[in-house]
């Protein structure tokens, strides 16, 4: 058995909450210069520049680079060989994200009852999803989702004779029904199989993919190139305000799923598509 | 490159008409933040006959909860929300003289009916530019509602905060005009 400390936990979730909001991905920021050379409207160039002239400024200054740094999801693999010492573990993840959202000065954009609505004042808790794998590392991502790209997503409980077309008509249909509301240019998940809860699940673990990393499978990395072409033949654009750039990539996932059902998910993602990792 | 229109606050009558969808502005002086809360309150207020906070003749209200001021900052990273969510909100305040919102994404028939009643008009603001639209506020005033947090209303003011008109008084809307121009069947 491997043992890792909940310090050294509490310290790298800690960190990585701050830098995930300050540094945007290098493959986010090539695929925004790209669309900007083939984006035919010039407010929508415009928007672009605004865009990557914010990404600098957010990590030249330490500034968040959205206002709305997030609900903090975590990913976490487990090595089956590790022991966690010095704490709950679970409990690390959450001062871990407490201390960063306070040392970074991001919002605490988290209300303990859904309908109560009270601040929780520390943008705790965290989402948390574990797998346990093989080995003694402890993997470590956070993912921290913003409301507006979150409140745009869906899970539909098709008929297997819905098919392809019912997955591809949703999907775009959703995008279409999104407008600017989750700050196009987006990034969308897109899950299909599995139960109604882990089809949700597997369409925000698909946006962990670097843009431009196609899935393994033929079918279903053309079913990615074919859905991002047909959403950005929407015209929806960056912002909404019509563009030729509305999405940025594409995800599919994938699960084995019941005889009777045909479950298909999109999580859309906005261009403050914000992951950091550590391994430890 | 069309050229960008200087405005500022209070917005009068004329102003408001003179600003058509696809407009990219420059505006300085006060606006008010304020999102679902805040207006949920504000709208309570109206109802009981009781005075705002702050007198909304004229002003503009932000859609934005920022995140909190770092030292040496005038305000922190203040992107806009999304304004759907205000949709049953916005008319009321338009009722009682506000004359501009500033949001992201588009707002629903019954705000725009309301604009075109009362003369007023939606700007839409990068939504995630949110570090550099803090670089255009010179001032932060939180001044209502401080147990809401980001949800507060603050008097923000602000010099050339670059928006663009994305509802006009004259039932324009660029979100339905743009997937013309740009969809491809």
């Amino acid at each position: 058995m491997r043992q890792i400390s909940t310090k050294v936990i509490i310290d790298a979730v800690r960190k990585m909450s701050i830098d995930a909001s300050y540094d945007l991905g290098q493959d986010v920021v090539t695929a925004i210069k790209n669309a900007k050379q083939v984006e035919q409207s010039p407010v929508a160039r415009g928007i672009l520049d605004q865009v990557l002239e914010n990404a600098k400024i957010a990590h030249d200054e330490m500034a968040p680079m959205c206002q709305d740094t997030g609900f903090a999801v975590l990913f976490v693999e487990l090595g089956q060989q590790v022991e966690i010492i010095d704490g709950d573990f679970y409990e690390a993840l959450h001062e871990g994200v407490r201390r960063g959202y306070k040392d970074g000065y991001l919002r605490k954009s988290i209300v303990s009852d859904p309908l109560e609505r009270k601040n929780t004042g520390d943008n705790t808790p965290a989402v948390i999803h574990t797998d346990i794998v093989p080995g003694d590392k402890l993997k470590i991502i956070i993912a921290p989702k913003g409301g507006g790209s979150e409140n745009m997503s869906e899970v539909k409980m098709m008929k297997p004779s819905d098919g392809i077309q019912g997955v591809k008509d949703f999907v775009i249909d959703r995008v279409r029904r999104s407008g600017g509301n989750p700050c196009p240019p987006i990034i969308v998940g897109v899950a299909i199989g599995g139960t109604f809860e882990k089809c949700a699940y597997l369409a925000k673990k698909a946006l962990l993919r670097e843009i431009g990393n196609r899935h393994p499978n033929k079918f279903y990395a053309d079913l990615e190139i074919e859905l991002l072409d047909k959403i950005n033949k929407l015209g929806i654009g960056p912002q909404g305000l019509g563009g030729t750039t509305t999405a940025l990539d594409v995800h599919v996932e994938v699960f084995p799923c019941h005889i009777a059902s045909l479950p298909a998910a999109v999580n859309v993602q906005c261009h403050a598509a914000r992951h950091k990792e550590i391994v430890l | 490159m069309a050229n960008k229109k200087h405005i500022s606050t209070p917005l009068t009558d004329t102003v408001v008409a003179d600003l058509k969808i696809g407009d990219e502005v420059l505006i300085t002086g006060v606006i008010y933040t304020a999102r679902d809360a805040a207006h949920k309150k504000l709208v309570d207020l109206i109802d009981k006959g009781e005075k705002l906070p702050f007198d909304p003749k004229g002003q503009i209200v932000y859609f934005a909860g920022p995140s909190p001021t770092k030292p040496g900052q005038v305000v922190g990273s203040i992107g806009p929300t999304t304004s759907y969510r205000m949709n049953a909100y916005s008319p009321r305040m338009i009722e009682v003289g506000l004359k501009g919102m500033i949001g992201k994404g588009e707002m629903g028939p019954e705000v725009v009916a309301k604009m075109k009643e009362k003369k007023a008009v939606y700007f839409a603001a990068v939504g995630g530019a949110a570090a550099l639209i803090a670089k255009s506020v010179t001032g932060n005033e939180l001044i209502a509602y401080e147990e809401l947090g980001a949800e507060a209303i603050r008097k923000l003011t602000v010099k050339e905060f670059p928006a663009i008109v994305a509802l006009d008084c004259h039932g324009g809307n660029i979100f339905k005009e743009g997937v013309d121009k740009y969809e491809k069947k």
